[in-house]
Order: structure tokens, then C-alpha cells, then sequence
């Protein structure tokens, strides 16, 4: 990493083209893989990995020396991520010692939010100011070295004695750290494939915020429906085909009816669902029947039949020889709908934009949505290209508002990691007529392991300690008193319960420490919101 | 503590002989101004930095390296008469006894440790901590009031290793051969150290110096300074200078004196190239962090190095220094002295 942040550092004082060029080619001659790869990513902007806020960044420092003084040194520096780098005790180990470019990233992009400070901060001590300023230039995002992509791709293309136009005509084909790339270019392996079948990263959306909409321009967004199903990419090329999930999972096997229908060359990007036609309209199953479908390794005619696989497309990344990602949305919808004209498919259709005058109008849309296989809406700026990961700015959610229902605490278990020692794991029940007449029986109906606060975790916590009737291994039994108000994306039948339903991400709410178990709500009134 | 006792029960505070007038730090029971930035009839000089040492005094007293310097800059007239003092030899004048000590910032620079009614006060002027060959290093000394620079008084402030900045310059001259390399220096104290660096680095070539560096150089050497084989540049054609490494004053770097050079890489050495704003205000290609001043770590451990019991901070970034110290529990206070400029410029 060290070397990379020397390369960053001399490319962002260099402002000769052809010094730039000099500096990253003579880096790429030294450098092993899949750290050469990964700093090609970073200088393309092909790097997938979490962003750090800058308050983070702020926070971190501050712990490390006082606030007048970071106050005083931001002051001086002007700059956040290089006060952090600067203000950072400590002179690194050296270069020899500081971590591989390439173990940072994958570490980074295999960490969860909150793992990357602890992340951060043992980076920043063995790196010195100039690798600490690069690794914080890396997790905000913004490089900023008078390095285009164009730029970086062309001393690619010197260093390994070929034509920029070679490079740019593979480029799409392949992902970082480029390691087909790179053993063409040191003459160890065979040119990649122009048309290699790789995943390529999918562009992703931020909450929508509502009180930001005030900032937003309604003509310069685009909505349309969020499909419930799950986000895929279809990727094809001469009769080869794979089918991914938004991971980067190849799941072609369990749908090889969605994959006959890929006859075309190219990478599109859609949602799978399951899809019926009725009445003549297309209807599309709620979730849980694609829930039938997935992580089958063996595909019978029945499911084939019960559960038919659809896909309805949401962009174009690549038709035929043309990459049209760097296209506005604009264009590349009209250039999707134009591909579906040209040859429409079974099973293949597309998602509608929904046009709309102004908030208020889209926001009355949303909240009249509830029909089956719709989570919300997705609001996408015009103007933007199709860029992989979550980029603020571009793509928004806007999920439909979850329901909610009072469910009674019967039983709870130990968290994992940090939450061992605290019962943080609930399962909830609600009531269920019982054999008897005017007998009523608490039935469970969801799990719920968030949502709470710290502190009303240690109140949980407590009130199951206190109120434990009986144990099952790890498991407490709780006497059926207190009832929390869960909150859920919605309600699928589910023969697995007791209660015939299952609940899709519920999460604790409220705690009603007010309401009496008594009143807490019946699984009819879950069983009312199924689709 | 028990030294600071002493000096209340012995000698008068030193707040009440060493103050702040117009024209600097004045020594009252001595009658002399040390390091005044307008003329005076008595000065004791620091080190040959323009704005420490100036022409038109009365009388000045310095180390015989810097009244050389002095006269090689303002002529041999530059005070009406010069008192050259040896390191650790000490001289009265009036009732106070005046002991110049090393500084390690450049050739000649000292401290003024002053001695006057049982109390000690030590005044820096600019000070490194870093081994120098140019020049003796800087000698910790007890003392009741430590009066020190603050030019790097802030946590962002910590050098790199020297030799890690050489590397940097002699890398960029493998992956640029076709060019020379213009190293922008102050022409005092800079110049030979970056010339001394490279020559521990292993640079054995010849360095070249633009003209206006070569009369301080040769001070240097007539001291005893082995910077090893050095020539002006004038007369060398541009394909003579392929590959070498030039040295200039600052202002040189983007003027027309450089367009005769191939294709120069023009590098900046200085202690601010670690702010990328003030880089890039130099338009330095390749900013060089190499500094005669000490920087923030170095500035606290040189009083704790000196343990006196109350600090005074002179020129440069006081009020972060002055934080840190008082949040240690020092007695510590910004001394509001005009006119210096930032050293280095």
C-alpha cells in the first residue's frame, strides 16, 4: 500500500501528462498482482469498496489527539482526510511492513460498517502520513489526482506494449484486480477474451430521504417500481449464458428456464420474479414463491410449471459490441426499450417508468401500492451513467412504509458476537384462536434481533432475566407479557409456523411496556395482509 | 522543583530583565537586543537568517560563522564593531553573562544562554534536533526560562526521515533520465544541507549550484564542511546536464533562468512541502520534506529535554505549542514578538 500511496502522491504534484504516464507504468513494472490490479481499479474508478463518512474520519483523529488541536491543525491543512493522515501519531513501520494494497481492499470490501473503523485505525498505524493520506483518499472516495481513466488504461497499454484500443475494447469484459490482463500483458496467458462472461458490478441505491426531496428536481429523476423479487444480471455471449444474483453469484443452474430465454449478446440487468400470465395480464407471485425457486440444485417439471421463472428488466449495460454504461439513464432507456422492440422474448419484459408531474403526485402513487411484487419505488437520476456500487446521488429506494403489528414476547435467545452476553434475539407471537371455544393461544410469528436501542436492549435483557419461566438449552421462556410493536416489509404464508405466517424482516419498533399482552393483535390481522 | 525555588529565592524572574519592546527581545541589565529586527546600538545575533541577523547595528555579538555570513551578505560593514564568540565561551557584558551554545540549525546558528542574578534564560532562536555534518548539534541547557521557536507548532507537522525525501529525489532521476532535477533552496543553510544529504545518500556526481548559491557554499567549505565536488552551472550546455541535479533559490524555479535546463523536474526542499496546499502553491512537481527547523515531536521533546520551569514561545504556529505545553502541566506563554517572518521562504 505504501508504494501505491508514493505513486498517488507523485501523480498529484505531477501535472505532465506524460510524467503521470511515466510515474503509474514504471509502478505497474514493479508491482505484483493483485496489487497492481487493485490500484488500476482505484485510478479507474472500478473500486468497490465502503465508504467512510467524514465524520468517522474526524472522530478517529480526534481520539488520537485533542479537539484544539485538530480544530487548529484543519485550520492550517484545509483539508479533512490529510489532517486525519497528518495528525495521525506515530511514523508508520516502513515500507516493507505497511499491508498489501490488495489485503487492504479485500478486507474492506469483506467488513461490515462497523468493523472498518477498528480497520482503519490499525491501518493508520502502520502506515506513515503519506500511505495513511492515500488509504483515506481510497475510503472517501474521492482520488482526485489528475488521473482520467482514459489516462490510467493508456499507460496500461505502454507498459504492456500494446494499443490503447486494445485495452478500451477489453475493458468491459473484465474486473478487478485484472489478473487475465495483467498475465496477458507479461506474455504468461492468451489475450482475455473480449466477451468474457464476468459479472460486472451493479449499480445500487441509498435510502430515500424524504425532507431531501425539497433539493430534488422532478425532472430530472425518473421512477419506477421497486419489483420484489431478487436483483439479478444477465449476462450472454454466443450461445453462453450465466444468470447472477446481485451478489455476483452465478444461480443459472436453478433457472434454466430464464436462461433458454436469453438469446441475446450482452449484460442486462433486471429483477427475477416469479410470473403468470392471468387473464390475459402478466401477474407477478408475491416473494415467497421465488423463494420456491432459489438455491435448487435440481429443477423439477413441477416447479417449472408452479413457480415459472420472469424477469423484468430495469437497464442495458451492454448490447452486442456497444458498452452503454457511460451513457445518461435517458439513453440507455430508450436503447432498452429499442433491444426489446427489436426481439421480444418470453419471460423477459420491462419494468415501467412511471411518469409523474411532482412529489406529491409520486408520493400518493407509493402510498396506494400494495400490490403483490411491489416494495416501493426507485427514483433514478436522468442524467447518470450506469456506474457499479452504491454512489450517492443517483439511484434512490423508496420503500414502502412498514406495517406493523403488536406481537407478545415468548421466547428469547443469547446475540452473537458482541451481543453474547445480552438476550437479544426475540421470538414474538401473536394470538390464534385455540381448540377450545373462546380459548385464544399465543402462536409465534417472527424473530426479530434489531431495532432497539442500546438502551432499551439492556431494559430487554433485563425484563427476560426477571421474567424467565422455563428454559430449552440455550432458549428462555418468558411469561407472555410484554408486547412490542414490531415493524415488517409485509406477510407471506408460511406452512413452516404455527401460525401459518411468517413476517419478512420484521424488527422491533416500539416496546409497549404500556399495553397489556391481552391486547396485543391476532394472526388473522397478519393473515388480512397477505397478498 | 527544587531549581525553581531556587531561582525565586536567588534571582529575579526573568520577566523582570528579558522583555518584549518594538524592535524585540531586550536584555535590560545587558543593555542589547538579541536577534532585533530594526537597528540597535547592541545586538547578539542568533544565526545569519535574514530576519534574525541585519545590517546597521552598533555593536554585534555572534559566533565567528555567522559574522562571516553577515559580511558575505551585507558587506564587511555591516555593524559599526563584531564580537566573535566560540560555542560554550562565555562573555559579560554589563551584569549578565553571555554564553552562546550550538542550535544545529545551520552553520554558525547558536542559542544565548544569559545569566543575570541568579537566573538562567535560554533563547533558542531557530533550532533543529535532526544529526547535521554542517554544523554542531543543538545542546540541551538547564535553565529557569526557556525561550524557544515554534515554526512547526502544530501535530501535523512531523518530518519524515531525511533520507526517505533523498530516496524520493534519486528515484525520481532513475525514472527520469532524460531530465535534470532543480532542487529550489534558500541559499543559506538549505543549499549544503541538501548537498550534504546527497552525499550520504552515496550521490558522488557533481552537484550544480546557480550563482547566487555558490558564495555561502564556499563559506561552508572554508568551515571545514566536506560537501564533496560542486560547480556553477553557468557555462554547462543542456545535454552536459542530463540526469543531474541542479540547486537554485526558490524564485529560480519558475523564472527564465530555468528554461535553458532539459526538461527540469523542479523539486522544492522545505519543511511546509508537507501541506499539500503550500506544495502545490510552490508548484513544485516533486515536494521534498527536508527542514533545518524542528518539528512537532522534536519541539516537545526539546523541553523535555531542557525541563526549565516556565516556556516562552517566540515565532510561528505558538498556539498549538502553547495548548499541548499547558495541557502537560507547564507554565507556558506566547512572547508576541513583530517581524518574523516564516524561515524557509
Amino acid at each position: 500500500m505504501q508504494h501505491f500511496a508514493n505513486l498517488l502522491d507523485a501523480l498529484s504534484f505531477q501535472p505532465a501528462r506524460n510524467a503521470k504516464l511515466r510515474l503509474i507504468e514504471t509502478y505497474l513494472a514493479h508491482t505484483p498482482d493483485p496489487d497492481r490490479g487493485y490500484a488500476l481499479a482505484a485510478l479507474t474508478g472500478a473500486l468497490d469498496i465502503p465508504n467512510a463518512k467524514p465524520a468517522l474520519l474526524k472522530s478517529l483523529a480526534i481520539g488520537q489527539s485533542d479537539e484544539t488541536l485538530f480544530a487548529l491543525s484543519y485550520d492550517y491543512v484545509g483539508d479533512l482526510a490529510e489532517t486525519v493522515a497528518l495528525i495521525w501519531p506515530g511514523r508508520g513501520k516502513g515500507t516493507a511492513q505497511s499491508p498489501a494494497l490488495g489485503e487492504v481492499v479485500e478486507k474492506l470490501q469483506q467488513s461490515t460498517a462497523s468493523e472498518v473503523p477498528g480497520l482503519l485505525a490499525a491501518w493508520l498505524d502502520e502506515l506513515d502520513p503519506t500511505g495513511r493520506w492515500a488509504l483515506l483518499k481510497l475510503i472517501t472516495g474521492a482520488l482526485r489526482v489528475g488521473v482520467s481513466a482514459r489516462l490510467a488504461k493508456t499507460a496500461v497499454a505502454n507498459f504492456g506494449q500494446v494499443a490503447i484500443e486494445e485495452i478500451e475494447e477489453l475493458w468491459h469484459g473484465l474486473a478487478p484486480p485484472y489478473r487475465e490482463l495483467f498475465s496477458w500483458l507479461s506474455g504468461t496467458a492468451d489475450k482475455p477474451d473480449k466477451h468474457s462472461l464476468s459479472f460486472l458490478p451493479l449499480m445500487l441505491a441509498h435510502p430515500l430521504d424524504e425532507s431531501e426531496l425539497a433539493n430534488m428536481a422532478p425532472t430530472e429523476f425518473r421512477a419506477e417500481w421497486k419489483w420484489d423479487g431478487i436483483r439479478v444480471q444477465l449476462v450472454a455471449w454466443d450461445g453462453e449464458r450465466r444468470l447472477y444474483s446481485r451478489a455476483g453469484e452465478e444461480i443459472s443452474r436453478s433457472f434454466p428456464d430464464m436462461v433458454e430465454a436469453m438469446t441475446f449478446d450482452g449484460v442486462l440487468d433486471g429483477e427475477l420474479l416469479v410470473a403468470r400470465p392471468e387473464g390475459g395480464e402478466l401477474k407477478i407471485g408475491p416473494f415467497n414463491e421465488l423463494q420456491q425457486r432459489l438455491n435448487r440444485k435440481t429443477v423439477t417439471g413441477r416447479m417449472l410449471t408452479d413457480w415459472p421463472a420472469h424477469v423484468r428488466l430495469y437497464d442495458i449495460l451492454i448490447d452486442g459490441e456497444k458498452d452503454l454504461r457511460p451513457l445518461p439513464f435517458d439513453m440507455r432507456r430508450t436503447a432498452l426499450e429499442d433491444w426489446f422492440k427489436r426481439q421480444p422474448r418470453p419471460r423477459i419484459d420491462l419494468s415501467p417508468l412511471i411518469p409523474f408531474a411532482d412529489w406529491q403526485q409520486l408520493s400518493d402513487l407509493r402510498l396506494g401500492s400494495r400490490a403483490a411484487g411491489i416494495e416501493g419505488l426507485m427514483l433514478k437520476r436522468a442524467d447518470s451513467p450506469y456506474l457499479g456500487g452504491r454512489i450517492k446521488g443517483r439511484w434512490f429506494k423508496w420503500k414502502r412504509d412498514a406495517l406493523t403489528v403488536d406481537a407478545v414476547l415468548m421466547y428469547a435467545q443469547r446475540g452473537h458476537g458482541k451481543r453474547s452476553s445480552y438476550y437479544s434475539d426475540y421470538t414474538f407471537g401473536c394470538w390464534q384462536s385455540g381448540p377450545a371455544a373462546g380459548e385464544r393461544l399465543l402462536v409465534p410469528v417472527g424473530k426479530a434481533y434489531s431495532g432497539y436501542t442500546d438502551e432499551e436492549l439492556l431494559l430487554l435483557d433485563k425484563w427476560v432475566r426477571d421474567h424467565t419461566v422455563n428454559r430449552f438449552g440455550p432458549v428462555r421462556e418468558t411469561t407472555p407479557a410484554l408486547v412490542v410493536e414490531l415493524a415488517f416489509d409485509s406477510v407471506q404464508r408460511s406452512s413452516r409456523h404455527k401460525s401459518g405466517v411468517a413476517l419478512r424482516f420484521p424488527r422491533v419498533h416500539r416496546i409497549r411496556w404500556d399495553k397489556p399482552a391481552a391486547e396485543a393483535d391476532e394472526v388473522d390481522a397478519l393473515v388480512r395482509l397477505i397478498q | 522543583m527544587v531549581a525553581k525555588i531556587e531561582a525565586e529565592v536567588a534571582g529575579a524572574h526573568a520577566e523582570s530583565w528579558l522583555k518584549v519592546l518594538p524592535s524585540g527581545l531586550y536584555c535590560a541589565p545587558g543593555g542589547f537586543y538579541i536577534d532585533p529586527t530594526g537597528p540597535v546600538d547592541r545586538a547578539v545575533i542568533t544565526h545569519g537568517h535574514s530576519d534574525h541577523a541585519r545590517a546597521g547595528h552598533g555593536a554585534v555579538l555572534t559566533t565567528a560563522e555567522t559574522a562571516s555570513i553577515m559580511a558575505l551578505r551585507y558587506g564587511e560593514g555591516f555593524a559599526a564593531t563584531v564580537q566573535r564568540l566560540g560555542y560554550g565561551r562565555s562573555i559579560r557584558i554589563g551584569e549578565v553573562a553571555v554564553t552562546l551554545l550550538p542550535a544545529g540549525h545551520i552553520l554558525g546558528s547558536a542559542q544565548v544562554l544569559l545569566e543575570y542574578g541568579g537566573s538562567r534564560a535560554v533563547i533558542s532562536g531557530d533550532y533543529k534536533r535532526r544529526p547535521d555534518p554542517t554544523c554542531p548539534a543543538f545542546t540541551p541547557v538547564p535553565c529557569d526560562v526557556f525561550v524557544t521557536e515554534a515554526t512547526f507548532g502544530l501535530p501535523v507537522f512531523r518530518h519524515p526521515p531525511d533520507r526517505m525525501e533523498l530516496d524520493k529525489l534519486l528515484q525520481s532521476r532513475e525514472i527520469f533520465p532524460e531530465r535534470c532535477h532543480l532542487v529550489g533552496v534558500y541559499a543559506l543553510g538549505k543549499c549544503q544541507r541538501v548537498m550534504a544529504l546527497l552525499r550520504a545518500a552515496g550521490y558522488d556526481r557533481p552537484i550544480y549550484l546557480h550563482g547566487a548559491l555558490m558564495a555561502l557554499t564556499g563559506l561552508y567549505t572554508q568551515y571545514g564542511v566536506d560537501l564533496g565536488r560542486y560547480n556553477a552551472i553557468a557555462g554547462m550546455t543542456p545535454n552536459q546536464l542530463k540526469g543531474e541535479i541542479i540547486l537554485c533559490p526558490p524564485s529560480a524555479l519558475t523564472d527564465r533562468w530555468s528554461r535553458r535546463l532539459p526538461d527540469p523536474v523542479s523539486a522544492a526542499a522545505s519543511g511546509w512541502m508537507r501541506v499539500r496546499a503550500r506544495a502545490r502553491q510552490k508548484g513544485a512537481e516533486l515536494p521534498l520534506i527536508i527542514s533545518d527547523h524542528a518539528d512537532w515531536d522534536e519541539l516537545l521533546q526539546t523541553v523535555e529535554d531542557v525541563d526549565a520551569p516556565e516556556i516562552w514561545i517566540t515565532h510561528g504556529r505558538e498556539e498549538g505549542l502553547l495548548h499541548a505545553l499547558t495541557r502537560q502541566g507547564r507554565r507556558a506563554r506566547v512572547l508576541s514578538l513583530i517581524g518574523r517572518e516564516e524561515e524557509e521562504n
